[in-house]
C-alpha cells in the first residue's frame, strides 16, 4: 500500500471539519453528524487497512518525509510502528465512537464536530510524527481544540476548568519545546528528526546536557500524562467536560504524555534516562497509589474516574522506568514490561473511554455525578447498570479484558528489575478494585434512589440504541484484547525489543 | 485430545457469558440450557481426566497459556464438573421461573469455568487468570439479589478480600519470571526457580491460597458469602472457589518442599483452620453459617495435607467434602425454601419432615463427622497419616480438628433430628431467648430468600397460586411470611420447631433428588478410594506413589473418636456448653476476624484516601493555582511598579528634552543687541579658554 495512506488517514478528518464549516448555515444537524460519522469511519476503515498491510517486526512503515523547513531542520517526517500503530488505531476506534455517542448533541453541532474533527487530525498527526516539531505542533494543536471543546460544551464551571487545562498543559508543551530544542542543537548537523537523533544519540557522553534535556521533556510529559504532582488539571477538566470529551481526552490525549516517554525519552536520551530512570519508577509508584487512594475518597464519579486515570497511567511510567534497569538476566522481564506498557496505553484508552461515556449517560438522565444521589440504578437502567459493570470489572483489570494481560505484563514484567516498587504497585490493584466495586455497588445496586428533581419525576431512561452502539464496541474490543491478545502483541513486542536495545546503548 | 481440553473450559464460559448476556429474554430456556452443557462438560472432564491431555497456546511473550489434564488437575476437574452438574440440577428448584434465570444460570456456569481453567491451567498466566475471574463470578453470584444492600455488601467484602490475597500470585508470577527464563511460569517448574526469588513466589503463593480457601486469617469473607442463593453456597463451598487455594498446594508441593518452609508454613495454616474454625462452627447457630465455618476446617485439612505430603489424601478430602459439603447446602436450602427458617433451634425436627432432604442431610454431616465407613474418614486418614510422619505435633492438632468436626456435625443432627417435644417445648419457651442470645445470632441480616428477595413477577397472586409445583415453592413458603419491615432476629428461634407451611414444599423436587442421590452416594462411598489397592491407583494417577499410608490404629482411632465426640454432643443436646460465654461469643462472631480487618485496614486505608484527597485539593492544587494567581500578582506588580518607572523615566526624558528645548529657545529673541552681546561674551569665553590652554 502506498505511503501516502497514512497521510491520507491524518489530514481526512481535518478536511471534513474544514467541508463542514463551508456549509452554508441552513445544512441541517443531520447533514453535520453524517459527515462527522462518516469521515471518523473512514479514518478507522483506512486504519484497518493500514493495520492489515503492516509487516510485524518490519521497523518503521508507511514512511513519508518531505522538506518543510529544511534551513531549521524540520521535515514533514511521518510513519508508522510497533508503538503508534495500536495507538493510532485507538485514536481511530474512539472518535467515531465519540461521533455516535454525540448524536442526540443539539447545541452548535457543526462547530462541535468539526473540532472533534480537527481534534482526531491533532492525535492522528501526533502519533504518526517522526519528527520533534511536527509532535510539538499537533501536540500544542490538540490542547488548543480540546480547550474549546471543553469551555464551549462543558458543564457550568467549564471556562474555568478549560482555562487551567489550557495554560498547565501548555507550560508542560513549552518544557517540551525547550527539551526538543536541546536535542536540536545537540545534534550534529542540526536536526528535529526523531529517527536521525535516535541514530546519531546526540547526547551520549554529556551527562550534564542529557540531564537537563530530559528534565525539561520528561517535565513536559509528566505534565501531559499527567503524574503526581502535575495532574490537578486532570479532575476538573473531566468533571466539566461533556461526555465526548472526557472520553477522547482520558483515552487519547493522555496517551501523548506515555507515548513521549517511549517514542522521545527513552530512545533520545538513553543515557540520561538510564541514570535517572529510578526518578520514573518513583514518579510511577506514587501516581499509582496516590491516584487510588484520592479516588476511593472522592464522592463524584467522574471525579473518582479521573483520578484512577492518574493511577492506570503510573503503572505505565513504572514499566518504563523498570525497563532501564540493565542486566541481561532481566531483558525478557524488560521486554514485558515495555509492552505491558504499550498495552496499557490502549487498553486505558478503551475502558476508560467507555467509562467516561457511561457517566456522561448517567449525568444526562439524572444531571448529577455526586455517587450518593443515586442507588439502586440497575432497576431503572439495567442494559446503562450492565455495561457500567463490564467496563468497571474490565478498569479493576480483570482477566478476560485487556487491563489484566497489561498490568500482569507491567508488574510480572518490573519485578525482577524494582522489587519493592513493583510490590508497593500492586496495592494498587486492589485499592482500583475496591474503590470501583463501591462505586458500582452504591450507585447501580441496592435500593432505587434517584436524584431528586423539583416537580414530576425525571424520567431515567435506559441508554439508547446510539449510546449502546458506542459504548459496546470499546468494550466489545477490550474483552478480545483480553482474550486474544497476540495480534496487538506481535505488533507491539518488536518495538519492545527496538526500543530497550536502543536504551542498552 | 487437545480439542476437548480447550473445549472443556471455552463451553461453559462461553456458554455462561452468552447467557448472563442474553438476560430475561433468556430466562425460559437457562435451565435447560445450563443443565445441558454442564452435562457435557462433566463429558468433557471425564474424558479428560481419562486421556490426560495437554494444550498450549501463546499468550504473553515467552508466557503461553497452558492447560493440562494430567495428575491433580484431571480429578479435579472431574469433581468440579460433577458437583457442577448436580448444583445446577438442584437450582432449577431453587430459583424460580420468575427469578432471573438466564443470569444466575449464566453466572454459575461462568463461575464453574473459571474453576475448570483454575486446576487444568499448567501456566501461571493461565492460572492467574481463572483465579481471578472465579473471583468476580462469585462476586456476581454473592450479590445475585442486588437490590438487598447487606448481600451487595457482602459481595464486595468476599471480592475484595480475595483480591487482596490474589496479589499473592502476581507477586509470584513476577518471581518466577525474574528468577528464571521465561519458563519459570510453568507450574511444574516453579520449584525450580533459584533463592532469592523462591521465597517471594512461596510466599505469595500461599498468600493467595490461603486468601482463596479462607484460611486464617481471611475467612471472614466465608462468613458473609452466605449471603448468596443457597445453590451458589453449595457450588462456592464444595468444588469451586474456596477449594482452588488448598487444589494450588497441593498442586504445588514441591514448590512448598523447595522453599524450605513453605510447608511447614501450609500445613500448620491448615491445622490451626483446621481447629479454630472447627470450634467456630460449633458456636454457630445459623445452620448456613455452621456449614461455612466447616468449609473452612475441612479445606483446613486439604491445605495441611499439602504442607505434609500427602497429596493423596488431600485430594480424597478434597473430592469427598465437595460432595458433602453441596449435599449439606442443597438439604439447608430445601429447609430455607420449605420452612423459612435458617436457625438451628428453628430447624428442630426439620430432618423428620422433609424425608429426602433429611436422609441427604444426614448422610453429609456423618460424613463431615468422620463417621466410618463414609468418606471423609477414610480421606481424613489418609491425610493425617502425612502429618504424622511430618510431625506428631501436627497430627494431634489434625485428630482434634477431627473431633471437633464431629461435635459440630452431631450438634447439627441433633437439631434437625429432634422435635420440639410439646412438654419440652413447654419447658423451654420461656428461656428460648436465653439459650440463644441475641448476641449468639450472627449478625447477619435475616436472609430467607422468601421474604428478603425482591418482589418478582411470580411473586405476584397469580404466580402463588401455582405454587403447587415444586419449581414455585418459594412463593409457597411466602404465604406464610410475616408482612415486609424489619424483622426480628429472633423469630425463627422463637417458633419452636418448623412451620409446615406448605405440603408440596417438603418433597425434594425431581431433578434436585437425583443429583441429591448422587451427591449421597460419594459422599459415603468415595471411601472405597482409600482402601489400599484403589489408593495405590489413585496415587499413581497423582504422581505421588510412596507417600505415608495409615496404620490400622490411626482408623480405629479416628473413627472412635469420631463416634464417642457424636455421641457425647448427642447426648448433651441442646444444653449450653460448659464453656465461658465470652469464647462462645467470639467464635460465634468468626473471632471478630472481619472487625479486625476493617479496624486495622480498611479504616486506616479510608483514613489516609481522605487525607491524601484534602491535600490533594488544598495543598496540590491551591498551590498550582497560587502560581497562577502569583504570576497574575506579578504581572500587576510590574505593572504598577516596574512599568510605572520605566515609563516615567521615558516621559522623564521627554520632558527633560523639552525643557532643554525651551532653554534653547530663550536666546533667540530676534534683537540684534542681544545676539551682539551674546557673541561678545562667546568670544570672551573663547579667548580667555585659549589663554588658559596654550
Amino acid at each position: 500500500m502506498t505511503p501516502l495512506v497514512l497521510t491520507a488517514i491524518v489530514f481526512l478528518p481535518a478536511a471534513a471539519a474544514a467541508g463542514l464549516l463551508c456549509l452554508p448555515r441552513a445544512a441541517g444537524r443531520r447533514v453535520v453528524l453524517t459527515v462527522w460519522t462518516a469521515a471518523s469511519g473512514a479514518v478507522l476503515a483506512l486504519t484497518v487497512a493500514l493495520w492489515a498491510g503492516y509487516e510485524h517486526g518490519g521497523g518503521i512503515q508507511y514512511e513519508t518525509h518531505v522538506r518543510w523547513i529544511p534551513g531549521a531542520g524540520v521535515g514533514y517526517h511521518v510513519g508508522v510502528d510497533g508503538l503508534s500503530l495500536p495507538l493510532l488505531a485507538l485514536t481511530a476506534v474512539l472518535f467515531p465512537a465519540c461521533a455516535l455517542y454525540a448524536l442526540r448533541e443539539t447545541r452548535r453541532v457543526r462547530e462541535f464536530a468539526a473540532l472533534f474533527l480537527l481534534l482526531e487530525t491533532t492525535c492522528l498527526g501526533l502519533f504518526a510524527a517522526l519528527d520533534l516539531i511536527l509532535f510539538f505542533v499537533f501536540f500544542d494543536l490538540s490542547i488548543v481544540a480540546m480547550y474549546f471543546v471543553i469551555a464551549g460544551w462543558g458543564h457550568a464551571g467549564a471556562a474555568r476548568a478549560a482555562q487551567k487545562f489550557f495554560l498547565y498543559t501548555f507550560s508542560g508543551s513549552l518544557a517540551l519545546l525547550l527539551g526538543f530544542i536541546g536535542l536540536y542543537l545537540a545534534a550534529e548537523p542540526h536536526t528535529f528528526d526523531i529517527v536521525a537523533l535516535s541514530a546519531a544519540d546526540p547526547l551520549a557522553g554529556r551527562s550534564g546536557y542529557g540531564a537537563l534535556v530530559l528534565l525539561a521533556v520528561g517535565l513536559g510529559l509528566a505534565v501531559k500524562t499527567p503524574t503526581v504532582p502535575f495532574h490537578t488539571w486532570l479532575p476538573p477538566a473531566h468533571t466539566e467536560a461533556p461526555a465526548a470529551g472526557s472520553a477522547i481526552l482520558a483515552g487519547v490525549l493522555l496517551k501523548m504524555g506515555t507515548y513521549g516517554f517511549l517514542r522521545i525519552a527513552m530512545p533520545l536520551l538513553p543515557g540520561a534516562w538510564r541514570t535517572y530512570a529510578l526518578v520514573f519508577v518513583v514518579t510511577g509508584v506514587v501516581s499509582v497509589l496516590y491516584g487510588a487512594l484520592v479516588a476511593l475518597a472522592q464522592t463524584d464519579f467522574k471525579r473518582m474516574i479521573a483520578y484512577t486515570s492518574v493511577n492506570h497511567m503510573g503503572y505505565v511510567l513504572l514499566a518504563v522506568g523498570a525497563a532501564a534497569a540493565l542486566g541481561a538476566d532481566t531483558a525478557d522481564a524488560r521486554r514485558l514490561a515495555v509492552t505491558g506498557a504499550t498495552y496499557q496505553m490502549v487498553s486505558h484508552g478503551l475502558l476508560t473511554g467507555a467509562l467516561f461515556l457511561l457517566a456522561g449517560a448517567l449525568h444526562e438522565r439524572g444531571r448529577t455525578y455526586a455517587m450518593d444521589a443515586y442507588s439502586g440504578v440497575a432497576a431503572r437502567a439495567p442494559v446503562l447498570a450492565a455495561l457500567t459493570g463490564v467496563a468497571v470489572f474490565a478498569s479493576l483489570g480483570l482477566p478476560g479484558f485487556s487491563g489484566f494481560v497489561a498490568e500482569f505484563q507491567i508488574l510480572a514484567g518490573s519485578l525482577g528489575p524494582r522489587p519493592v516498587a513493583t510490590a508497593l504497585a500492586a496495592l494498587g490493584i486492589l485499592l482500583t478494585a475496591a474503590l470501583l466495586v463501591r462505586a458500582l455497588q452504591g450507585v447501580f445496586l441496592g435500593p432505587l434512589r434517584l436524584p431528586d428533581s423539583p416537580g414530576t419525576p425525571r424520567p431515567f431512561p435506559d441508554l439508547r440504541a446510539h449510546e449502546v452502539a458506542s459504548i459496546v464496541p470499546l468494550l466489545a474490543l477490550a474483552v478480545v484484547l483480553g482474550v486474544f491478545p497476540r495480534f496487538v502483541l506481535d505488533v507491539i513486542e518488536p518495538f519492545s525489543r527496538t526500543v530497550l536495545e536502543l536504551v542498552a546503548r | 485430545m487437545t480439542a476437548a481440553l480447550w473445549a472443556l473450559v471455552a463451553v461453559p464460559l462461553t456458554a455462561g457469558a452468552l447467557l448472563a448476556a442474553a438476560g430475561r429474554r433468556a430466562d425460559r430456556y437457562a435451565p435447560g440450557a445450563a443443565v445441558a452443557v454442564a452435562a457435557a462438560v462433566l463429558a468433557l472432564a471425564v474424558y479428560a481426566a481419562v486421556e490426560r491431555p495437554a494444550a498450549q497456546a501463546p499468550l504473553l511473550a515467552g508466557l503461553p497459556f497452558g492447560l493440562g489434564a494430567y495428575g491433580l488437575s484431571g480429578p479435579v476437574a472431574v469433581t468440579v464438573a460433577a458437583v457442577t452438574l448436580a448444583v445446577l440440577l438442584a437450582s432449577v428448584a431453587d430459583v424460580g421461573a420468575g427469578e432471573p434465570r438466564a443470569r444466575f444460570f449464566g453466572l454459575m456456569l461462568l463461575f464453574s469455568g473459571a474453576m475448570l481453567v483454575t486446576v487444568t491451567a499448567t501456566t501461571l498466566p493461565a492460572l492467574l487468570m481463572g483465579w481471578e475471574a472465579m473471583g468476580a463470578a462469585s462476586w456476581a453470584l454473592i450479590g445475585f439479589w442486588w437490590r438487598d444492600p447487606a448481600r451487595v455488601e457482602a459481595a464486595g467484602v468476599a471480592f475484595v478480600t480475595t483480591r487482596g490475597a490474589d496479589l499473592g500470585l502476581y507477586l509470584a508470577a513476577g518471581a518466577a519470571l525474574a528468577g528464571g527464563s521465561a519458563a519459570g511460569t510453568e507450574l511444574d517448574g516453579l520449584a525450580g526457580v533459584p533463592a532469592p526469588w523462591l521465597h517471594l513466589l512461596t510466599a505469595g503463593v500461599l498468600v493467595a491460597a490461603l486468601g482463596k480457601s479462607a484460611q486464617l486469617p481471611f475467612s471472614f469473607w466465608l462468613s458473609r458469602a452466605m449471603q448468596g442463593p443457597t445453590p451458589v453456597s453449595a457450588l462456592l463451598h464444595s468444588a469451586t472457589m474456596v477449594v482452588a487455594g488448598a487444589y494450588l498446594l497441593l498442586r504445588l508441593r514441591p514448590l512448598l518442599a523447595a522453599s524450605g518452609w513453605g510447608d511447614d508454613a501450609a500445613a500448620w495454616a491448615g491445622a490451626a483452620t483446621a481447629l479454630t474454625l472447627g470450634l467456630v462452627a460449633v458456636a454457630q447457630t445459623d445452620l448456613k453459617q455452621l456449614l461455612a465455618a466447616s468449609s473452612c476446617a475441612q479445606i483446613g485439612f486439604m491445605v495441611l495435607a499439602a504442607g505434609t505430603a500427602a497429596t493423596t489424601g488431600g485430594t480424597l478430602q478434597l473430592a469427598a467434602h465437595a460432595a458433602a459439603k453441596s449435599l449439606a447446602f442443597l438439604a439447608a436450602g430445601c429447609w430455607l425454601t420449605a420452612f423459612g427458617a435458617r436457625t438451628l433451634p428453628a430447624l428442630r425436627g426439620a430432618a423428620r419432615r422433609t424425608r429426602g432432604a433429611g436422609a441427604a442431610f444426614t448422610v453429609a454431616a456423618l460424613s463431615l463427622a468422620g463417621v466410618p465407613p463414609l468418606a471423609l474418614w477414610a480421606a481424613k486418614d489418609v491425610l493425617l497419616a502425612g502429618a504424622l510422619e511430618h510431625s506428631p505435633a501436627l497430627y494431634a492438632a489434625g485428630v482434634a480438628a477431627a473431633v471437633v468436626s464431629a461435635v459440630y456435625s452431631a450438634k447439627a443432627l441433633w437439631y434437625v433430628w429432634h422435635p420440639p417435644g410439646a412438654a419440652e417445648a413447654a419447658r423451654e419457651s420461656p428461656a428460648a431467648g436465653a439459650r440463644v442470645p441475641a448476641g449468639e445470632e450472627p449478625r447477619l441480616p435475616p436472609a430467607e430468600p422468601a421474604r428478603v428477595r425482591p418482589a418478582e413477577p411470580s411473586r405476584t397472586p397469580a404466580g402463588k397460586a401455582a405454587s403447587a409445583a415444586p419449581a414455585d415453592a418459594p412463593g409457597g413458603a411466602l404465604q406464610g411470611a410475616p408482612p415486609a419491615g424489619p424483622r426480628d432476629p429472633r423469630a425463627d428461634t422463637d417458633t419452636a420447631g418448623p412451620p409446615d407451611r406448605s405440603p408440596a414444599a417438603s418433597a425434594v423436587p425431581l431433578p434436585g433428588a437425583l443429583s441429591f442421590a448422587v451427591l449421597a452416594l460419594a459422599a459415603a462411598g468415595l471411601g472405597v478410594l482409600a482402601l489400599p489397592g484403589p489408593r495405590a491407583a489413585v496415587a499413581d494417577r497423582l504422581g505421588a506413589r510412596g507417600e505415608a499410608a495409615p496404620h490400622a490404629w490411626e482408623l480405629v482411632l479416628s473413627a472412635g473418636l469420631a463416634l464417642a465426640a457424636a455421641a457425647a454432643v448427642w447426648a448433651w443436646g441442646d444444653r449450653r456448653a460448659p464453656v465461658p460465654a465470652r469464647l462462645t461469643s467470639a467464635a460465634a462472631a468468626w473471632l471478630g476476624l472481619e472487625a479486625a480487618a476493617r479496624a486495622l485496614l480498611v479504616r486506616p486505608v479510608r483514613r489516609l484516601a481522605a487525607a491524601l484527597a484534602a491535600f490533594d485539593d488544598r495543598v496540590l492544587d491551591r498551590g498550582v493555582d497560587g502560581l497562577a494567581r502569583g504570576a497574575v500578582r506579578l504581572a500587576r506588580g510590574v505593572d504598577r511598579r516596574l512599568e510605572g518607572a520605566v515609563d516615567g523615566a521615558v516621559e522623564g526624558v521627554g520632558a527633560a528634552g523639552r525643557a532643554l528645548g525651551r532653554l534653547a529657545r530663550r536666546p533667540q529673541t530676534g534683537q540684534l543687541h542681544t545676539y551682539l552681546a551674546q557673541a561678545v561674551a562667546a568670544f570672551t569665553v573663547l579667548a580667555a579658554v585659549f589663554v588658559l590652554v596654550r
